[in-house]
Parts: C-alpha cells; structure tokens; sequence
C-alpha cells in the first residue's frame, strides 16, 4: 500500500499535476471573496496536491511540503490563527469575532471586516489542510524500516490475536 | 400533475438516497459497507438543504454588476450554502475517524464482517 | 419496510413548499412573526456590512464566525483522533 507506484507514467503525471493542483488552492483562497471559494475548499486542494504526491511517489514523498510530524501541529498554529483574530476584537472592546470594530487607520469598517475575513479565510485553509495531511499520513502508519520504527517490517501475522 | 412531478422530483430522488444511504446501514454485515451508508445517508442530506436554497430566476450568491442586491430575490438563499459547507467539513472529519477505527479493528480482528467480529470478540 | 418508509418520507415531502419558490418561508423577508429572516438579510446587507461580494464567505467567516471556529476545531481533533487512534497500539506491543 505505502510502496511507490512503479508505472513511469504515474509518477510523472502526478509530479505536474501536484503544483497545479495546489497553486489553483492557493488562488481558491485568496480570490474567495470573489468567486466561490473559501478557506476549507482551498484547503483541501492543497492537501489533495500533497497527498497525490505521496500516493504516487510513496508516503516519504513533500515531506519537505508538511512533514508528517508537523502537520499536527502547524494545524493547531492555523486554529490559533483563527481564535486569535477573535481575541484580537475582543481587546478593542468588541464581541468575539467582531471584526468592525479594530480601528486601523485609512480604512473604513467594511474594509477591516474584509481583511479580517482574509486572515481568517487563511487559519481554516491551513488548518484544513494540514489536518487532512495528517489524517491521511496517519492511515498510510504501516511501520516501514525506512523510518526507523522499532518493530518494523513486522508481518501482520505476528500482531493478529488467536 | 406535471406541475406537481415539476416542482417535487427533486425531493423524492433526495428522499430515495436516504432511503438507499439507510439501507446500507441497516442491513449490510460489513462494516465498510456500513460507512458507505452513511456517507450516502449523509450526502442527501447536504442536498435537501442545497436544494431548499434554490429559487427559480437567481443566480449564484456572489454580487454581480447589474444585478441588484438589494432585491433578495436575485440570489439564492446564501444561508443553506454556508452551512452546508460546513457540514461538507464535519462528514470528512467523520469519515476520517470512521476508517481510523475501522483500520484498527481490523489490526486487532483480522475482520470486518460483524458476525465473525462477535465472535473473535468473544473468543477473547 | 424501508420502502414504507420512504413511501412516508415522499409524502411529507408534498408538504414542503416547491422547488425554487421565491415566496417559500425560509425566503421571504419578514416570517410570520414579524421578524427578519436571516437569509433575505443576509443577501441584502451582505456587501454593505463587509465589502465583499461573495454572501457565502461573508456568512461563514463574519456573520458565523463562531460556528466556522467550532467547524475547524472539529477537523483539528479529528486529525488529533487518528493520530491517537492509530499510534496507540504500537505501544502496547
């Protein structure tokens, strides 16, 4: 299951599609004010273009993109970035998530509400992404020696139970 | 009649889905199988709601020049939208967690199928 | 069974207004009440309150934003969910 495809043709048709894929994420979430789009859509094209990667390639593949260890956390930073442009309203003396009310100088309400829809456009499509990066490295956890698991290359027989 | 199959064959495809998603939860052994169901189940769902927003002679919710906000009922229903793509979110989170679960039972069970599960679990 | 079921569920369906009816409940402006519904406001005051022309990001993200934080908290914990659920067996071996 974790091991690369050994057609040519897959493997270089899912290295040119990947940037692809993830670069259209990219525009779905800074043009989703725009057009349809939005944080968890983009979001998820970008962890399609990772995760394509590593079907093709083998799990060990864009870990230079998300690494597997990362991905738990860098989700966590994308949440953070979320919750804490509410707490930023929340100090001018707002609601939660009330994004009028932060005076930024030369810019009227609807703007700053407009760049705060941005930035939190950006927390969910970190998030999304990474979350599903992890959800899907997590699936491939067959312990492979490579990585250097302790009980790698262990046949499943031996983990079965009577 | 016509008039009637015009305005409501959309709901009785949602309602049959349902009825299918329902189905495979109830009736079938394997529990990937079941998952499915649900998935299906889940999806005529999104599409009751997407379907609710619909309203004849509006477009999509994102303003345009020229056609004026102001009268709501050049748009959809922006509402439904929204929270369904929330929804979207939430049934890939679940779907991720059922199979986390389903790839560890079958690690500790060798199985899926319910009946020979009892019983390995049993057997314990 | 299930076909009497979904037999019933086709004929509560002939209860909800059509398909695609401007005038339906959840379209109008004011429901029965006399208050504003949420939908119509939201098409209407959209690009005023936040300048941004797609309604849907402007729900999601400002008029629901609270809503959408619980929505990636949810994708957070079950990625958090999988990790613990597959990595916990290699400790007990």
């Amino acid at each position: 299951m974790t091991s690369p495809s050994q057609s040519v043709i897959i493997i270089v048709a899912g290295r040119a599609l990947a940037p692809l894929i993830q670069l259209f994420g990219i525009y779905v979430i800074i043009h989703g004010h725009y057009s349809p789009g939005g944080g968890f859509q983009g979001g998820a094209l970008l962890a399609a273009g990772v995760i394509l990667l590593r079907m093709t390639e083998g799990r060990c593949a864009a870990q230079s993109e998300i690494s597997t260890e990362a991905a738990i956390p860098v989700a966590s930073i994308g949440a953070l970035i979320f919750a804490g442009t509410g707490l930023v309203t929340l100090a001018f003396g707002g609601h939660y998530m009330d994004y009028g009310v932060v005076p930024v100088p030369g810019i009227e309400e609807p703007m700053v509400r407009y760049y705060g829809i941005l930035l939190v456009e950006f927390g969910i499509g970190l998030a999304v992404m990474t979350a599903l990066v992890a959800i899907f490295d997590d699936m491939l956890d067959d312990p492979s020696p490579e990585n250097g698991d302790v009980d790698a290359g262990k046949p499943a027989e031996d983990l079965k139970r009577p | 009649m016509i008039d009637l199959i015009h305005d409501y064959y959309a709901y009785w495809a949602i309602m049959l889905l349902l009825v299918v998603g329902l189905y495979g939860m109830l009736m079938k052994k394997n529990l990937m199988k079941k998952v499915i169901g649900m998935i299906v189940f889940q999806n005529s769902i999104i599409l009751l709601f997407v379907t609710a927003a619909f309203k004849w002679d509006a477009t999509v919710p994102v303003l345009k020049e020229g056609i004026p906000g102001d009268v709501s009922s050049n748009y959809l229903n922006p509402l439904p939208h929204a929270l369904m793509l929330t929804a979207i979110v939430v049934g890939v989170a679940i779907v991720g967690v059922a199979f986390a679960l389903l790839i560890a039972i079958y690690r500790n069970f060798g199985t899926l199928e319910e009946g020979e599960l009892t019983e390995r679990m049993k057997g314990e | 069974m299930l076909l009497v079921f979904a037999g019933l569920l086709i004929h509560a369906t002939l209860h909800l207004p059509a398909r695609g009816d401007p005038d339906a409940p959840m379209h109008r402006e004011r429901n029965r009440a006399g208050g504003l519904v949420a939908g119509d406001y939201f098409v209407r005051n959209a690009y005023r309150d936040a300048a941004t022309p797609n309604m849907v990001t402007v729900v999601l993200a400002d008029y629901r934003s609270v809503d959408t934080l619980g929505e990636v908290i949810v994708v957070f914990t079950a990625g958090v969910s999988c990790f613990l659920i597959l990595r916990r067996r290699r400790r007990y071996d």
